[in-house]
Order: structure tokens, then sequence, then C-alpha cells
């Protein structure tokens, strides 16, 4: 006799909390042949609101963090994620219509994209920052910061988990806070990234993910003013060029689409969402 | 009277430990602040009537000098007589300040001066350095007397030198008791009192921390001139030093309404040089301070490059070495 | 008269040699503009200095492809090692000429002649020496092996550095490989046209650099123009913002240095008389025209009293008046439309309760003028904490604590620059770390450097100028996709005179948003692991 499944309920994830769409809206997420697998949170442009409260508020204690410690709790991340592989690897070849096989390497290629990214974590500001030697008596060093709250479109339309994790995990690198829209088609694997989230010592608000429709939701995270940075990766399909015109009110940061394919291990993923700080102080004996 | 006012200052009974807490408790120099200020304060143009202005300003400021193990009455006699007539072919051209000797080159120099010297009615001071100058180790007996003797001799001014010793290993009490000391010893039996210039030796303190804490205590402690150096150890004046040293007159002058002289020694040769002095005095402590009470060159050679100069504006073409008197 | 009565040191005009109308430089030659030509004035005295032609939108395409004929045919073929000799040649021609420019600034812009000649120009000659060597060093910038340049760079500078700002755009993107169509601010465009003549006198090949001046249509023209690759604009955040809307979906590189209102924080252990330097240069440095000024000063409430006292005393000293006196501190606002928005705010301020002080000057009767001002007073909400001035004015207001002052500092839509003032220097390294901005200068203020990158978080612009990463602005890696979408000049080589306008760059977009679209059907959805 077969025992009867317990489904999940697959909500937002605001704050470190797993909130329904305020709008109380769901939408279906279907199997590639069809089947039904589970109803997903629609967000709002309120949920999208929240979440950017939310990044705000965890941008100070995450990018004040020591840099080991980040690479530490990122690497924790990839831990839990291994532990969880299996079922990883389920959503994904039932959410995708993979094979077993192409599932797993999608799911450990995640994996290993985010062990890549914790390890540089006390690296990145070595290699994108430097001494300048000013012509003056002063010492004078610049560093990459974070640039505050990116929001990010991560990949539609297939490579779920490996597309998030390529937008996601180089923005935290540096201590950014995050608020990704899933791939709207293929969110379940996403909400079961952000339970490792909840559940590892990732600060509650680091990271928030919105699963509904990009086309609904992109439009006011790309106009919101406590925004810093807007990551399109994954707005191909979107009116894009609007959302690149409306972050420009605020002048943010914007990583247009790249045509196709992305780098998923980029140090120039981690650098396009900092900020080249310089200091100069004076130095003299006297 | 003045240790009264060091008292209201400092905010307590003086003490090793008032003081300690006084002087660590100024505000830090930024040096390469410092230095940028006085580098565009060397920036300034001084032209035509100005510069003009400015030189026999400088004349008038000029301590002239002579400390030199061999000098002797001869010298001094002849360094007077450079005071009194710098330059035989105008007698418009003004007299400097004072001369400066050692103490027993005092008697010389009065003497020499004749009618000139300050004390005979005419306008230019002895001024004797003291206290076991230029290294200042005597014990304080000794540098007493040195001072003593000096004035007794007829000396208007004694430059003495701190005990650098004593104030690197931090012993700041023992710094300005010497100088209220030495202070007294600058009193003739009629009650009046030669003026006490401080040397500070800043070539010798290195930091310009020290500088305006080695300021502070020198003023204090009654010190009517606060003075850069000895020309003895490099680096002597500089107008970064110099300028902090108006800071702190002019600092000085705002918390209490009392005038403190500077003067720079050792190392202005140049006419442009000086100029950059008048204008770091007049940008920062203030023209006031542009006067032989508040204000003097300890220099020698200066006086013939600006008597070159003036030579150069009087007459529209450039003067040469033969045509200003050496001494 | 008194001794502070410093005679009369004007810097001689004899050395200026100007011609009485300017054209464009264009493909390596000197030509007229179509537009209607403008007058270039000294701010000073009101006086026309040259006739200055203005480029329309056919000139400014003519400029343009001279710019991708000089990219194409000759200078992306050359050698790194070459194109960094011919930007030694400028850096030596402008050490050369540095008087004169220095003259022509000062003329043109009204800055105090003491600050071209010791800071403007003699940072220009740094900025070419510097980036002339990076020219045959690209592989070390940091974007791999064998970066390569971006093609043509539409550059639009302002007027408060105009010699100095046109070095930041131009030396790394020449030594980068890219060639430049400038277009200087219409009221200062006089030290561009003397740099078109270095450039001519260096031998860099025509068509490399090329200048076009107008107003602002000019510069809209040049930076909407389909066949720049890489828009570099310094100026104000309104045009920055519209400049950021209109490169939308272009695929344009753009580099942005925009407004500021910077913090300059004294805490109580400051080395008083240094910070006191520090705070007038912060702000009455080139009359307070700096993108980076230190506008807003932030005092320690338990300094409060002797910081402004000790301000008001040192303000008291600055000399203003002829730009060409060699001691003149505080030169003429660059023009009077400058002043009036400088007048506007400071009644605001006055307006909105702020007690001002003016240091007493004497205004002369020709020109234009405001005397160095400071707002003390001034609460967070006020526009003038809050608006650029860009003049010389100062907003004091006051902390308690360390957290204070950043929350203050950091309060503002901008973040382009910040000062410290202490003596203690674990506060200093903190402070620093956490204020927003893109430049922090910690007992010192408005330094500039060649290896110093330079530029704003916020809404005080994107990218760097200066050291490597001002280099990288100009630069792709090798194995960066290539312009989303073909330019035009590929899709349609004959057009001649399809001229862009802002709806055909409009309807560009749509199209390569398109042509985006399409394109990601057929390539591959998987990442490419490395």
């Amino acid at each position: 006799m077969t025992r009867l499944a317990v489904p999940k309920t697959y909500k937002l994830f605001i704050g470190g909390a797993f909130p329904r769409s305020e709008s109380g809206r769901t939408y279906e997420v279907l199997a590639a042949n069809g089947t039904f697998l589970a109803n997903a949170a629609k967000a709002s442009r309120k949920d999208a609101r929240d979440a950017v409260v939310a990044a705000r508020k965890a941008v100070v204690g995450w990018s004040g963090a020591t840099a080991y410690n980040r690479g530490q709790v990122l690497y924790r991340v990839a831990e839990l994620l291994e532990g969880r592989r299996a079922q990883f690897v389920e959503e994904v070849r039932a959410s995708e219509g993979l094979s077993a096989k192409d599932a797993a390497a999608q799911v450990d290629d995640a994996i290993d994209t985010w062990v890549w990214y914790a390890g540089w974590a006390d690296k990145y500001a070595q290699v994108a920052g430097n001494a300048n030697p000013v012509a003056g008596p002063f010492f004078n060093i610049s560093v990459p910061e974070p640039t505050g709250v990116v929001a990010a479109i991560a990949p539609q339309g297939g490579s779920s988990l490996l597309g998030l994790v390529a937008v996601m995990a180089p923005a935290l690198v540096s201590g950014n806070a995050v608020v990704v829209v899933a791939d709207e088609a293929h969110p379940l694997s996403a909400i079961s990234l952000t339970e490792v989230l909840a559940t590892s010592d990732v600060p509650g608000g680091v990271v928030n993910v919105l699963t509904g429709s990009a086309v609904e939701i992109a439009p006011w995270l790309a106009s919101h003013s406590d925004v810093n940075a807007l990551d399109l990766t994954g707005a191909e399909e979107l009116d894009w060029v609007d959302l690149q015109i409306a972050a420009a009110e605020t002048l943010k940061r914007v990583l247009p689409p790249t045509g196709g394919a992305i780098e998923t291990r980029s140090l120039e993923r981690i650098t396009a969402f900092t900020e080249t700080k310089t200091v100069w102080h004076t130095k003299s004996m006297r | 009277m003045s240790i009264d006012l060091a008292r209201t200052v400092v905010g307590a009974e003086l003490s090793e430990r008032s003081l300690r807490g006084f002087v660590l408790g100024l505000p830090g120099v930024d040096a390469v602040g410092l230095e940028q200020r006085a580098a565009a304060l060397a920036t300034r143009s001084i032209k035509t009537s100005s510069k003009r202005r400015a030189l026999d300003t400088i004349v008038s400021l000029i301590d002239l000098t002579t400390l030199e193990g061999a000098d002797t009455p001869g010298k001094v006699r002849s360094l007077a007589a450079k005071a009194v007539l710098p330059d035989p072919s105008d007698a418009g051209c003004p007299q400097v300040a004072a001369v400066c000797v050692y103490g027993d080159m005092v008697p010389y120099a009065v003497e020499a001066l004749g009618a000139a010297h300050a004390g005979a009615g005419g306008s230019i001071n002895v001024a004797a350095v003291a206290t076991a100058f230029p290294s200042g180790r005597a014990s304080l007996r000794v540098k007493l007397a040195d001072t003593a003797d000096a004035v007794a001799a007829g000396a208007d001014e004694i430059d003495m030198v701190i005990d650098r010793g004593a104030f690197l290993s931090g012993r700041y009490s023992e710094v300005f008791d010497e100088i209220v000391a030495v202070k007294e010893a600058c009193r003739r039996g009629d009650g009046t009192s030669a003026h006490l210039k401080v040397i500070l030796e800043t070539g010798e303190l290195s930091t310009y921390d020290n500088v305006r804490r080695a300021s502070w205590l020198a003023i204090l402690a009654g010190a009517d001139f606060i003075k850069t150096s000895t020309g003895k150890v490099s680096p002597a004046a500089t107008l970064p030093v110099t300028l902090l040293m108006l800071e702190v007159v002019r600092d000085w002058h705002r918390l209490t309404g009392e005038l403190v002289g500077v003067k720079p020694a050792g190392g202005i040769r140049s006419s442009k040089d000086a100029v950059r002095y008048l204008v770091t005095v007049a940008e920062t402590a203030g023209e006031r301070w542009l006067d032989p009470h508040l204000f003097r060159f300890g220099a020698s050679s200066l006086l013939n490059d600006v008597l070159l100069q003036r030579q150069k504006l009087a007459s529209g073409h450039y003067s040469g070495a033969d045509y200003v008197t050496i001494d | 008269m008194t001794f502070l009565d410093y005679a009369p040191a004007p810097e001689s005009r004899a050395i200026l040699n100007l011609r009485p109308s300017y054209g464009l430089f264009i493909d390596g030659e000197f030509v007229d503009g179509h537009g209607a030509p403008f007058r270039t004035i000294s701010p000073a005295s009101e006086e026309t200095i040259a006739e200055i032609s203005t480029a329309d939108e056919h000139d400014v395409d003519l400029a343009v492809r001279a710019a991708r004929r000089a990219y194409d045919r000759v200078w992306s073929k050359l050698s790194g090692a070459d194109r960094g000799k011919y930007l030694f040649r400028i850096a030596r021609l402008v050490q050369e000429r540095a008087r004169e420019l220095a003259v022509a600034e000062s003329l043109d812009n009204g800055k105090p002649i003491k600050e071209s000649r010791d800071v403007d120009v003699p940072l220009v000659a740094a900025w070419f020496f510097y980036y002339a060597g990076w020219a045959d060093k690209l592989d070390h910038v940091g974007l791999g092996p064998a970066p390569r340049a971006l093609g043509v760079a539409g550059q639009v500078i302002p007027w408060n550095f105009p010699l100095l700002m046109l070095a930041w755009k131009i030396a790394p993107a020449l030594a980068a490989g890219n060639t430049v169509v400038l277009k200087p601010a219409e009221t200062t465009p006089l030290t561009a046209l003397l740099f078109a003549e270095i450039v001519q006198q260096a031998g860099v090949p025509a068509g490399v650099v090329n200048i076009v001046t107008g107003a602002g249509e000019t510069g809209r023209r040049l930076v909407n123009h389909p066949d720049v690759d890489k828009v570099a604009f310094t100026g104000s955040t309104a045009v920055g913002r519209e400049i950021a809307r209109s490169i939308a979906g272009t695929g344009k590189k753009v580099t942005l240095e925009l407004g500021g209102k910077a913090a300059n924080i004294v805490f109580d252990d400051a080395p008083i008389d240094q910070a006191i330097e520090g705070v007038v240069n912060g702000i009455f440095f080139n009359q307070g025209h700096v993108c980076c000024a230190g506008s807003r000063l932030l005092v320690q409430e338990s300094v409060h009293d002797e910081v402004v006292d000790r301000l008001k005393a040192r303000l008291s000293t600055l000399r203003l008046g002829d730009p060409l006196d060699k001691n003149t501190d505080i030169g003429a606002i660059n023009s009077a439309e400058q002043l009036a928005r400088i007048r506007e705010l400071s009644d605001v301020g006055e307006a909105e309760g702020a007690e001002r002080w003016s240091a007493e000057c004497a205004i002369p009767d020709r020109g234009f003028w405001f005397a160095p001002t400071i707002f003390d007073g001034v609460s967070t909400s006020s526009r003038i904490a809050r608006e650029e001035i860009f003049g010389p004015v100062l907003s004091v207001l006051t902390f308690r604590t360390p957290d204070e002052a950043i929350a203050k500092a950091n309060n503002t839509p901008y973040g382009l620059s910040a000062g410290i003032w202490t003596d203690k220097g674990s506060r200093m390294l903190a402070v620093a770390d956490r204020l927003r901005a893109g430049v922090v200068w910690a007992n010192t203020f408005n330094r500039f450097d060649p290896a110093s990158p330079f530029g704003g978080y916020k809404e005080s612009g994107y990218g760097r100028e200066g050291g490597r990463q001002g280099l990288a602005a100009y630069l792709a890696s090798a194995d960066a996709r290539t312009a989303l979408a073909p330019r035009a000049s590929d899709a349609s080589p004959a057009r001649s005179d399809a001229l862009p306008t802002p709806e055909d760059a409009k309807a560009g977009r749509a199209a390569k948003s398109r042509s985006v679209s399409s394109r990601t059907e057929s390539s591959t959805r998987k990442g490419s692991a490395r």
C-alpha cells in the first residue's frame, strides 16, 4: 500500500519569514508534462516593497560582518544544499522536465558555484581594490564595497536553480542584500533554497525571494528609490529597456541582460554590485 | 601676575600633573595640512609698493646676529655698526631691531651702539643668548647666573633655550619652572626686566605636536617671545613651524588678550623667504604682529640680501655683493 | 594702506595668443560649425574672449564618423606603446604650455590663477603621464588578458574644471585605445580648443581626438549618436539621469560623475587649525564649483562655537577679485545663470531660518561674484542642506556622536565624497568604512591624483575616473559579449543623412530589445561554468 505524500506549501521569502503574498494570490506551477506540481505565491508590488524594506534593514549587518564570516555563512549554505541535494534534483527534474542525470548535473553545478562564490568573500576586495601611489604624503587606498540593495530578475525558463544561484550568490559575497524574482515557471527550487537559507546562518532580510510574474513585479523594483542596483540578467523576455529607463531615475547601477548564456562563475558579477571607495589620509612623521 | 594668568588658563594650581594634562590636551597638529597651508602662504606674490614696504619692514625686524666661538669685540663692533647704518648709501634705510650676541659680548655691543642703543635713547636693543646656549646643558644655577650676568652687562633681551631633554622625557613642569626662574633672573635692580625670548629648538623637538606644546608651556611661564631655534641645529626655522607658533600666539591673544612675539631664527637668508614670513605673520596672527615688539628675524646674511633688493627697487637695476658691506 | 592690501600682482595675458573665433576640431582640422556661433566671455569682466562655433547634428555626426574612421583605420591598429608615446607627448606639451593654459583657464572660467596654475594644469599633465604609461599594459588592468577598447567615446564635460575634466576623459580613453569626441561646456570652451592645438602639435592621427562645441543640444546629439560606444559625462545629476535614460537598451557603456552634497565631519579631537583650512578648502576652492565640495560642515556640538568663530576669522582673510591676480583666493562665479542659482538658494537658506554670515569683501562692479558665505544653524531638512548649491556657500550642522555624524552624512541621495577630521586613527577608519561616498578624505580635502580612483555612490553617478578603475571604464574584457545589436553603421554603411533624433533612438532601442529576444531563443540556457 502506497503512502499518501504530504505536499509542501510554497510561499514567499521576505525578511527571513515565509509569508503568503499579501494579495492572497497564487498561481499554478506545472510540471514539464503539464501536470500540477504546486500553487506558488504570486507576489504583488506590496510584497516587492516589503522585500526591499527587509533587504535595506539587513544591509548594515551583512555588509558589516567580517568577510571571513560572510564566507563561512555562505559556505554553510552550500553544505545544507548538499544535504538536500536529492530534493533539489527532484524539483528541478519535475519542473524542468530534465532527465535525472541532467537535473543532478544542474544541482551539483549550483552547489559548486555557491562554494566558488563563498570562497571569494574574503578575496574579491584584494583583487578589485588597490593601494594608490599618489604624488603626495598620503595614504591612499581603494576598496570595493557592496552597493546596498540589489534587485535581480533570475534567469527565466529553465536552469532554475543554477540561474538563481548565479545571480544571487555574487551579489551576496560583497555584503549586498538581495531581492530576487525567481524563475516564474520553475519557482520550486528557489523556494526550497530559501528554506535552506532560513535554516543556515544567513541573517533574515539578506536574501528575499519573490515568486510570481516578473513582468508585474520588475517595474516596481526598477523604480523603487531604495534599490541601489538592478540585475536584469533574467529580464530578456521582459521590456527590460523600460526597466533600465525606470532605474535611471535614481541612477541605479544596471546589469543588462547578456543576450542568452550567462557566465555563472564570474568575478565581474561580484564587482558589478560594488562601489569603489577611495580613502585618503595624511601621512607624516612630524 | 603671569603665573596667575597661567593658573587661570590651565584651570588648576600649576603642577606636573596639571601642566601635563594641559599640554597633552591641546589639539593635535596635522603635519601635512600645516605644511600645505605654509606652502600656500608662500605663493603670495608681493610686488611693487608692497615689496618696498616689506623690505623695509624686514630690516626693522632683524636681530642681527653673531654667535660664533670666534666672536671678538672687533667683530661685535663691526656688527653693531652695520645695525646702526645697514646701507651707507641710503640714509633712509631703517635700522635693525637688535644685535644678538653671546653674554660676554654684551658690553662691547652696548658700547659700539652708543647713542643708537635703546638704553641710550636709540632704538636698537642688545640681545644676549643665555642659559648655556645652545645646548642648555648646565645646572639651573649656572643658567641663572648666565642670565643675570648678561642682564647686568646691559642686555635688553635674553634669548634662553629650554631644556629639551626635560621636555622630551615628559618633565613639563621642570621646563616650565626653569623658564619662570630665568624670567625672574631677567629682572633688573630698578624693577624693570629684560625681555625674555624662549628658544624651543624646534629641530630637536622633532614633531609639530611638541612644538605646539612647548610654545604653550613657554607662554604660560611668561615668555615675551617664543623663538624657533638656536641656529646651531638643523632644521632651524621653517615656515610651517613659524606658522604653527604664530597660531599659538594668536590663540593666546584670543584667550587672554595678551601679546606674545615670535622669532624664527636660522636659515632665513633671502628676501624672498623673509617676505613669505611676513605674509604668514600678517595672515595668521594679524598685521599688528609686523612690529619689532612682536616679530623678529634671527639672521645675519638676510640683511644684505634685503639691502640688495632695496637697491634694485630704488635704482631699477640689479645690484651686486660689492655694493653692500660685509657684516 | 596696510601691508595686507597687497599691490596688484596680475599674471600677464601677453602669453595668450587667442584667435578672434574658433571652429570645431574635427578630423584633425579646425572647421566651421553649422550652428549659430556663440561668444565665450570672461565671467570676471563680462568681456568677450572669442567667438565659438556651435556643432549642429550634422557636425556631431561628422565628428563621430571621423572618430570611427580613425578608430577603425589607425588607432585600433596602433600598438599600445605607440599610443602611450602620443600621450607622453601630450603631457609634455601641456607642461610646456602650462602658463598659457592656466591664463586661458582663469580668463574663461573665472577661477583664481593660483588654482589653475598650481592645481588644474599640473594635474592635467599628470593625468596624461599616468595614462600614457598604461597604454601598453592593458593586460594588467584587471579584465583578463588582451582587453579590448570600446570604440568611439562621446564625452561631455562641465565648466568647473574645463581642461582637467578634459584630461580625465581623454587620457584614459586614448590609452585604452578608443577615439573620442568631446564636448566642453558652452561657458568654458577655450582650453579644449587650445588642447586641440596641442593634439595637432603632438601629431596625434587625425580623428582620434575631436572637439565639438555648443550647448546642451550638442551634447545630447553626441551622447545619443548611435555610433558612440561609450558615454562619459561629468555634470549635474539631472542631466546624468537624462543620459542614463537615453542610453538604456543601447549597450553603450557609461560613466557618470554627477552632483554631490558632501559632509565634512569635524570631531572634537580634530587638528583644529588644519581642519579649519580643510573646511575652507573644501567649500571655497574654485568658488565652490566642485562636485565633491564639502558643502555640509558637520561639526561636533562641543566644538561648534569655536569652529565657527575660527572659520569666520579665516574667511575674513580670503581675497576675492581678479582671477588673474596671483593673490586672489576667490575668483568669479562662472556665469550669470550660476550666480542666480547661488543667490536663490542662499535666499532660501535665509528664509528657512538659517543664520547667514558673509565675509566682508569688496565686490567688483562688473562680472559675477559671490562673497564666501556660511549658514549656521542649518537643519537637515533645509534645502541648503540637501541641494547642491555649487557655489561658495557652506551649511553648518551639528552632531553629538559618531553614529549621528554618519547618519547625517549619509542622509542624502548623493554619495560622492566626504571628509573626516579627527586625530583618532581607529575612529577615522571606522567612520570611513561607514560613509556611503566614493572618496573619503581624512584630515585633508579636495585632493586629486591620476592614480586615485574618483567617483560616486548613489545619485552621484557610477564608474570611476583615475587609477586602473578609470581605465577599465574604457575597456571590455576580451571574452565579454560584443554589443547586443549590430551597430547602426554596420547595419547600413550607406546611411548618410540618417541623423539620430530622440525618436530614432527610442525606436533603435526597441529594435535592439527585439533582437535580444530573438537571440535568446537560439542561445543556450545553460550557464557556461568555467
